[in-house]
């Protein structure tokens, strides 16, 4: 639906509906804290972010439309696909036998501060450094 | 949510969803005139990718099993940080252009 809709506005709100429904997909793998992270920052402050976006830029084309590389775009990525079900069905994948997940929420903060604390402390570097481009982006100038 | 969580899939299942929302991301992103779009397009995959990482951390077997789901946190976060620099810089390309269509955006076309 975002490939074929006509209005800009609508692919980003169905956006948002392929968002939360990928979150339900991580509640059928047993994935609770990942589901609820997906929704809260996905379906709400990048959504948020790209409404705005859209709404900044009146004068542009609201059009969903596609350039001149739209057929070897589509050959590539038809060409990965079946690459990718190709492999998936082929392989011979030795599937863990044990159950699911319980609650998977205070094991993920424990190995946020164990085994990962230099990624984390990086992700907070790189969070900071993206909200004071993105403020210095827009900024008007003098 | 009960439904949900009692429902079953396959790793093969969900890698092939994840395989064609890759495919739908990479094809917007290449293809679409609007910068909005292209970012879409990008999300789409990063999301693709965060999918596969938590069924592979779900069905198959590992010393520790949740690190699929902190590699997936850390994805989100980059994801996240991503996307408001890219809109910001649609933003300030509006200002100077009036238009974002990547087609039109040639200032350093050789």
């Amino acid at each position: 639906m975002i490939v074929v809709v006509r209005n800009l506005f609508h692919a980003v709100l169905f956006l948002i509906l392929s968002f939360i429904g990928i979150a339900g997909l991580y509640i059928t793998l047993s994935a609770d804290f990942v589901a609820v992270v997906q929704v809260l920052v996905y379906a709400g402050a990048i959504a948020v972010l790209m409404i705005f976006a859209v709404m900044l830029t009146p004068r542009s084309d609201r059009g969903n439309s596609e350039n001149l590389l739209q057929a070897p775009a589509l050959l590539l990525a038809g060409l990965f696909l079946a690459g990718i079900v190709f492999v998936v069905i082929e392989t011979d994948w030795r599937e863990a036998t044990r159950g699911s997940f319980d609650t998977t929420a205070a094991a993920i903060g424990e190995a946020l501060l164990s085994p990962f604390v230099l990624p984390f402390e990086i992700a907070s570097v790189l969070l900071v450094a993206a909200m004071i481009g993105a403020i210095v982006l827009v900024q008007e100038e003098e | 949510m009960l439904l949900l969580l009692g429902a079953r899939v396959s790793l093969e299942q969900v890698l092939i969803v994840g395989g064609a929302l890759f495919s739908i991301g990479l094809y917007i992103a290449l293809a679409k005139r609007n910068a909005v779009a292209v970012l879409m397009g990008i999300e789409l995959m990063l999301n693709a990718v965060n999918l596969t990482f938590v069924a592979f951390a779900r069905f198959i077997e590992s010393p520790r099993p949740l690190d699929g789901h902190v590699f997936a946190i850390f994805v989100i976060t980059v994801a996240a940080a991503e996307a408001a620099v890219a809109l910001a810089l649609a933003v300030a390309i509006y200002r100077y252009r009036e238009t974002i269509d990547v087609d039109k955006i040639n200032v350093l076309r050789w």
